[in-house]
């Protein structure tokens, strides 16, 4: 391709406006609002007052004692922050070891039937996320399917309460994002080249040699790439933390809602939003700095 | 080698991915099941029915739901489609210009930040809009969608355009076509599918949006959705089941017509 | 293109525009509303009224304060009522020059919070206590110990619902203390064992009415008109009046100052003042309402169930709790935000 002309850096620029000018509006203008927001005083039952100040930053990881002042770490906070963070990190593994197996499986499969078995992939993926912790719900409450069948063969005598815990988020999340690690790494390991394998084979090696030492290191950006999708939206949940945990296992998306209704504390919940951007984009960063060295590496 | 052994195939793997398979349908597929169950309970079946569908239909607060979903859906395509494909036009095939990184970031932005920054953000910025204009229409949802749709409708018309072999426009243009009858005649037929594709897309985003729309409503603008947030946070009635499956139906026929026009490889 | 883009809009002013006839929009906590009342307003008058759910007070405060929310009527509890009062949020529709003011029960008309009833009209009054679910647990349920220090079997079952004045006040009246008080030592006191009691907790949720009738949830605190629904559908569930005390409250419905709709606003406030239609909306959350002569109209087993006839020997516990001064409002809002983590 020829280099680009003024002309044509211009008219790109001109038929990219109307985009820029609808997510200016609707996504990165009101972005450095929250910014703004969190610098501000908090107004008594909603929104700010137009006075600055970093009392948001301090109460992030802070608190001060109400009665006799004293200043200590928010370790309520901190148990927020951490349990999103286990819990994403759990997510990631439980999909990444159900989800290879699955995408290698999808991916070994003779061509004709590998459209069939991506399609029956993507359909939960495509599901409202609402439809599939609503169905997951309906599996694991004490009259759900999960207890009545346990009961029904005498395992156990009365319903375990599975729901409005953490395992129950859990099991939400890994079950709303397994297509969503599985996608990426079939895509990886259908670019694989299985001559590759059939040589380790040749070598005398044996099949978990084989997956650790090639299959392996050569799929790496379809693990981080899956990883990355797994990782960043459990960090992030709301709608499944909401209706599994039962408003007490919050996640930080819990959290962040609860400053605009009964926390009454808007600037806080800017600053939490800006926080859980910063870990989204450090790991979008990582993603990117691992794949562009791998390209390198070639 | 010895006989019988398969170069693709790990131990334990074909068990775990039927097992995966297994594991991610049987809870739609129990909800599909008992949304014709005839008795209320989750668990126990009391015969067919289509009682919950009857109710859901009836269901005032259902129907008026459902429609603004829809408007709200295909208005968000329309625009986002729109959009993303010119966006489309300028960006690719044209190698590198300046600010380029730019206009992806900006037009990926809904991809990166965390749906809850972004629903948050939204509220800040239509409550003071709100309080100053007195207006709490349907625009700030349709302005909220089409925002987010944009990257979804856009990844897809940029793929078939970078796809798309230039000979046919350069035959075009050697034929005394000027740019525009080109762009007319034969660029935009071809990219059809590829906006075809994205706006189908933007739709089924669209419609299955949560948290944004659940942060920026004003009175009385429910959607399907948000309508079964609110449900779900209280009651577990069948009538969700019915629904949910209807939705769902809805996706897999989408589904389908997405996988059936991009599969076509011209 | 062009004929899609003038369909769309066409469509879009219609889904908009379907209720030009006259609309009115409340706000109200969720499962509160009798769906036969609005029906019949909306018929009467021939008006389309959207209801919207809050899950607490707090915030239906938030909500309403931020402003550009599209609400004309909310229903908020009586202490909440000179909050919102104070910061110009309601307006006065005229209430004492309606045809049914007269309607409204001599108790129930002047009260303090708001007097000669300027901006609210009653909706419902109740108490709230604890619900169980007698087949888990047999034991004394009149008792706030159910939820602040839960016996073994309740232990990872009970839930709390997010309703800061109900929860604080049994709270107080549970550590000896009496509702708006300043006092730091009965404060903190009702602080730590609110902080201690919530491991116990499974969750912090509303709907109980429901989570109660599906066995999701074995034992909550609960208002009682909920609990007498929940019994409805499962008989294990019983309501429990805590001895150490517990809050009577009153629900009003009151007209924004920035509702767009004021006239059929003030057409519901009349409607609701009629015997029958109060009796509609008690038939519906069973809840007593503050209206003369209803009760011809009222459900037969209302007469006599336990959620509204207070046993003899609990009447003197339940304290009809005021709207506190702003430095306890503080104190409640700061302990309920810590607990809220």
């Amino acid at each position: 391709m020829s280099a680009p002309t003024p002309s044509t850096a211009r008219t790109g620029w001109i038929l990219s406006i109307p985009a820029l000018i609808l997510l200016a509006l609707g996504a990165s203008g009101p972005l450095l609002i929250v910014v703004v927001y969190a610098f501000l005083e908090p107004g008594e039952y909603s929104g700010v007052v137009w006075n600055f100040t970093t009392e948001a930053w301090f109460r992030v990881f802070f608190e001060r004692d109400i009665f006799d002042d004293t200043v200590s770490m928010a370790d309520a906070h901190l148990t927020i922050f951490w349990r999103s963070v286990k819990l994403s990190v759990l997510t990631t593994l439980i999909t990444f070891a159900i989800g290879f197996p699955t995408a290698w499986f999808i991916a070994t499969r003779p061509a004709g039937q590998r459209a069939l078995w991506l399609f029956l992939i993507t359909i939960p993926f495509w599901t409202n996320l609402l439809i599939r912790t609503f169905a997951i719900m309906e599996v694991i409450r004490n009259q759900g399917l999960l207890n009545t069948a346990l009961i029904g063969l005498g395992v156990i005598g009365e319903p375990i309460q599975i729901l409005y815990t953490d395992t129950a988020v859990l099991i939400g999340m890994a079950y709303v994002y397994l297509p969503l690690m599985v996608l990426p790494l079939y895509a990886a390991i259908d670019r694989f080249d299985f001559r590759l394998v059939e040589a380790g084979y040749d070598l005398y090696a044996t099949r978990w040699r084989v997956l650790r030492r090639v299959i392996l290191p050569i799929v790496k950006p379809g693990i981080v790439a899956g990883s990355i999708l797994v990782f960043v939206p459990s960090l992030g949940a709301y709608v499944t933390p909401r209706i599994l945990g039962g408003g007490k296992n919050m996640m930080i998306g819990n959290f962040i809602e609860l400053q605009f209704g009964q926390g009454r504390n808007w600037p806080l919940g800017a600053a939490l939003s800006l926080i859980l951007l910063a870990i989204v984009l450090v790991a979008l960063l990582a993603y990117v700095r691992v794949t562009s060295s791998d390209r390198q590496d070639g | 080698m010895a006989r019988g052994f398969s170069v693709t195939s790990l131990p334990g793997f074909a068990a775990i991915a039927i097992t995966s398979f297994v594991l991610l349908y049987a809870p739609i597929l129990t909800m599909v099941i008992y949304s014709f169950n005839a008795s209320e309970s989750v668990a126990l079946w009391g015969g067919f029915s289509l009682r919950w569908y009857t109710a859901a239909w009836e269901n005032t607060q259902v129907q008026e739901a459902t429609i603004r979903s829809l408007v709200i859906a295909v208005s968000a395509a329309l625009i986002s489609t729109t959009v993303a494909t010119m966006a489309a036009l300028g960006t690719t095939r044209r190698g590198r210009f300046k600010g380029q990184t730019l206009i992806y970031v900006m037009i990926n932005q809904p991809l990166m930040v965390p749906e809850i920054v972004t629903a948050v953000a939204l509220l800040i910025f239509f409550a003071a809009i709100k309080v100053a204009t007195g207006y709490t229409g349907l625009a700030y949802l349709v302005l909220a969608h089409s925002a987010f749709c944009v990257p979804f409708a856009y990844l897809p018309i940029r793929a078939r355009l970078e796809g798309m072999d230039l000979a046919l426009e350069t035959a075009a243009a050697d034929l005394y076509a000027t740019p525009w009858q080109t762009f007319r005649r034969v660029t935009l037929p071809l990219m059809g599918p590829g906006i075809a594709a994205g706006a189908m897309l933007a739709f089924v985003i669209s419609l299955d949006d949560v948290i944004i729309t659940e942060f920026v409503k004003s009175a009385g603008q429910d959607t399907l959705p948000t309508y079964m947030l609110g449900q779900l946070r209280r009651a577990v009635t069948p009538e969700v089941n019915a629904i949910s499956t209807a939705l769902l139906a809805l996706t897999v026929i989408l589904l389908t017509a997405f996988f059936l026009l991009t599969r076509r490889r011209d | 293109m062009k004929r899609l883009c003038t369909t769309t809009l066409a469509a879009m002013a219609l889904a908009g525009a379907a209720h030009a006839e006259g609309e009115l929009n409340i706000y109200n906590c969720g499962n509160y509303t009798n769906p036969d009342l609005i029906k019949k307003f909306e018929e009467t008058y021939d008006i389309k009224v959207t209801i919207t759910d809050y899950d607490s007070n707090t915030t239906a405060l938030a909500k309403v304060e931020a402003g550009g929310h599209g609400f004309d009527i909310v229903v908020p509890s009586h202490s909440y009522i000179p909050i919102y009062v104070e910061k110009g949020l309601l307006m006065k529709p005229g209430i004492p020059e309606m045809e049914n003011y007269g309607n409204i029960s001599d108790q129930w008309r002047n009260v303090d919070w708001d007097p000669n009833r300027e901006y609210s009209v009653p909706w419902q009054w109740g108490t709230t206590g604890v619900a169980v679910n007698t087949s888990v647990y047999s034991g004394d349920i009149n008792t706030s110990a159910i939820w602040l220090e839960p016996p073994a079997e309740l232990v990872g079952k009970v839930n709390v619902v997010p309703e800061m004045q109900d929860v604080m006040n049994l709270a107080l009246f549970y550590v000896g203390g009496e509702p708006c008080t300043t006092d730091r030592e009965v404060l903190k006191k009702a602080r730590d064992v609110l902080v201690a009691a919530k491991p116990n907790w499974m969750s912090m949720d509303y709907g109980m009415t429901e989570k109660l009738s599906n066995s999701d949830v074995m034992a909550s605190v609960n208002w009682n008109g909920s609990t007498f629904r929940a019994r409805i559908n499962n008989p294990d569930v019983a309501y429990g009046y805590p001895k150490e005390g517990y809050p009577v409250w009153m629900d009003s419905a009151a007209i924004l100052s920035d509702a767009q709709n004021v006239d059929n606003a003030k057409l519901f406030l009349n409607f609701i003042m009629d015997p029958e239609n109060a009796a509609l909306i008690s038939a519906f959350a069973r809840y007593a309402n503050g209206i003369d002569g209803s009760e011809a109209f009222m459900p037969e087993d209302m007469k006599t169930a336990p959620e509204i006839v207070v046993p003899e020997e609990l009447k003197a516990a339940g304290k009809f709790t005021g709207a506190c001064p702003a430095e306890a409002q503080e104190f409640y809002t700061a302990i309920w935000t810590e607990l809220q983590k």
